[in-house]
């Protein structure tokens, strides 16, 4: 299943946006709950597998989710799960424990919608580059039509009502991935972490909950949800993360200006690894393909192309290398199989 | 550069973590990575986080034994896992919940967009209605000084309502 996400043109993986050298895509999520059924963490398998079946009846009424595919995690193998998760289609959560779990999920992948997670639906919007509005857009159009055909759990005054507490109200949660290696680099990162996190903000890693900044990424989510329009929470996202791009240009120049020369020796050594490499693990990957996108960015390596980069930083994942190469590959297999790709993919 | 914990491998890992709002930087090496996550996953997880922020609040003991009358959920195992059980906890759990909320979002009222009415903002006659209930519910329940919060809040609304 599956192969076709692989050689999808319209992927927002395929980072072509606005911006999309420091911000890598926008999503928005939805955490909705009915009111027919208690909350999937509080009922058995066999009463979730009735949930799923019926929001797999209903769906196709859904004229936003057209298109779109019906998954039941149940019937997908270890890597194909993975493979979703690597491409940021569902949660560390909704890969584990799967029966009763399923996901919509449209041919572009830009839309999908996880069912009984953590609430009975997640529906979220991914977009290319820094579009948060874009995603806000179509994600409220999608819960709007749920809404006509399910009895959604609200209460006017506390909003939509989720399993957690720290969803309570909108359910909205707003993110962008941004690729700050500058502001890494420089040693500023941490006073903006500090910063964030003072205003209510949460920061993460390339892969969501509990994961580390790998390869200079870093996920800047709101924290508050209640309180707040959708409006209000998309507009605050939208210009904390217009500063951090700012902060993150303006330590570009001051490294170009201090240390131009050696910046374009890492950016072309990076590029020398990749192109040349025999046994490459996903984290030494990530860290050149890091610093190739920042000499990319600087005008210092040109005639790579911005897609093809941005895609190879999801595609050295170990769950894609071994949907690539169909087969189950052990640790130093997929190393090989890794630099293989990277050097077809960024051959001169 | 080696492990700031073993002093034996070579740092790979460069922990960043916020203490008291002061940043801490550790450079460590792979194994000693692992055990401080295990460490740290063991030591904190969500719903003790939430249960220690309701203990703060929480000086009535019987409101410890309260129960959702839709899915059976204690307000004690909602402490411990962090996660209600359905809709109905919400209003089970009301009173418990909003200084909650109040410390999780620094707000305890929803203004965003209602189900089947997009981006209408929860307030107007809706948000009279829904207090004028609350207000009957307090006084039928003899909870006065819930009843006077409602009854100053719906003043207040029919005051800003008079202004235009």
């Amino acid at each position: 299943m599956f192969e076709e996400f692989l050689n999808n043109k319209n992927s927002w993986l395929n980072g072509l946006g606005p911006l999309s050298g420091i911000i890598f895509s926008s999503r928005i999520r939805l955490a909705r709950n009915f009111n027919d059924y208690h909350f999937p963490g509080h009922v058995s398998g066999s009463r979730k597998e009735a949930i799923l079946k019926n929001v797999e009846e209903t769906y196709p009424a859904i004229k936003s989710l057209k298109g779109c595919a019906f998954v039941r995690m149940e019937n997908l193998d270890d890597i194909d799960r993975r493979f979703l998760l690597e491409r940021h289609l569902v949660s560390q959560e909704h890969i584990v424990s799967v029966k009763g779990k399923g996901l919509i999920v449209s041919g572009d992948e830009r839309i999908a919608v996880m069912i009984n997670e953590e609430d009975h639906l997640r529906m979220q919007v991914i977009a290319s580059g820094f579009d948060v509005s874009v995603c806000w857009e179509m994600v409220n159009d999608i819960d709007d039509e749920f809404s006509r055909l399910f009895n959604i759990a609200f209460m006017p005054d506390f909003g939509y009502l989720t399993s957690c507490p720290t969803n309570t109200g909108t359910g909205l949660r707003a993110s962008c991935m941004m690729h700050l290696p500058a502001l890494v680099l420089t040693k500023r990162m941490n006073k903006i972490l500090e910063f964030l996190s003072k205003i209510s903000f949460t920061t993460r890693g390339l892969f969501g909950e509990g994961t580390q900044a790998l390869g200079d990424f870093f996920q800047i989510s709101n924290q508050v949800s209640l309180g707040l329009s959708e409006k209000e929470i998309v507009d605050n996202l939208t210009a904390v993360v217009n500063q951090v791009k700012d902060q993150e240009l303006e330590a570009r120049s001051v490294l170009m200006e201090k240390y131009q020369t050696s910046i374009e020796d890492n950016a072309w050594r990076a590029l020398g690894i990749l192109r040349n490499c025999r046994l490459i693990s996903s984290k030494e990957a990530l860290a050149h393909l890091s610093m190739l996108s920042l000499g990319m960015d600087l005008g210092i390596i040109k005639n790579i192309n911005r897609g093809v980069l941005n895609s190879l930083f999801i595609v050295i994942q170990p769950a894609h290398m071994q949907k690539i190469e169909k087969l189950l590959l052990k640790e130093e297999e997929r190393d090989r199989a890794r630099a293989e790709i990277l050097r077809e993919k960024l051959k001169e | 550069m080696l492990c700031d914990i073993c002093r034996k491998n070579s740092a790979t890992v460069h922990l960043t973590e916020i203490v008291n709002d002061k940043v801490v930087e550790m450079h460590i090496c792979q194994s000693c990575a692992k055990a401080r996550t295990e460490v740290f996953q063991e030591q904190f997880n969500i719903s003790d986080f939430l249960g220690g922020l309701l203990d703060i609040s929480d000086s009535q003991k019987k409101e410890e034994d309260a129960v959702c009358p839709l899915c059976g959920l204690t307000f004690a195992n909602f402490k411990k896992k962090g996660r209600f059980g359905c809709a109905g906890c919400y209003e089970a759990f009301r009173k418990q919940l909003l200084p909650l909320l109040k410390r999780i979002h620094s707000a305890d009222h929803h203004v965003g967009k209602t189900p089947g009415k997009p981006l209408m903002r929860a307030d107007g006659e809706e948000k009279a209605k829904e207090l004028r209930d609350r207000l009957e519910r307090a006084i039928r329940l003899e909870d006065y000084e819930e009843a006077a919060r409602l009854r100053d809040q719906l003043g207040g609304l029919e005051q800003r309502k008079s202004q235009g």
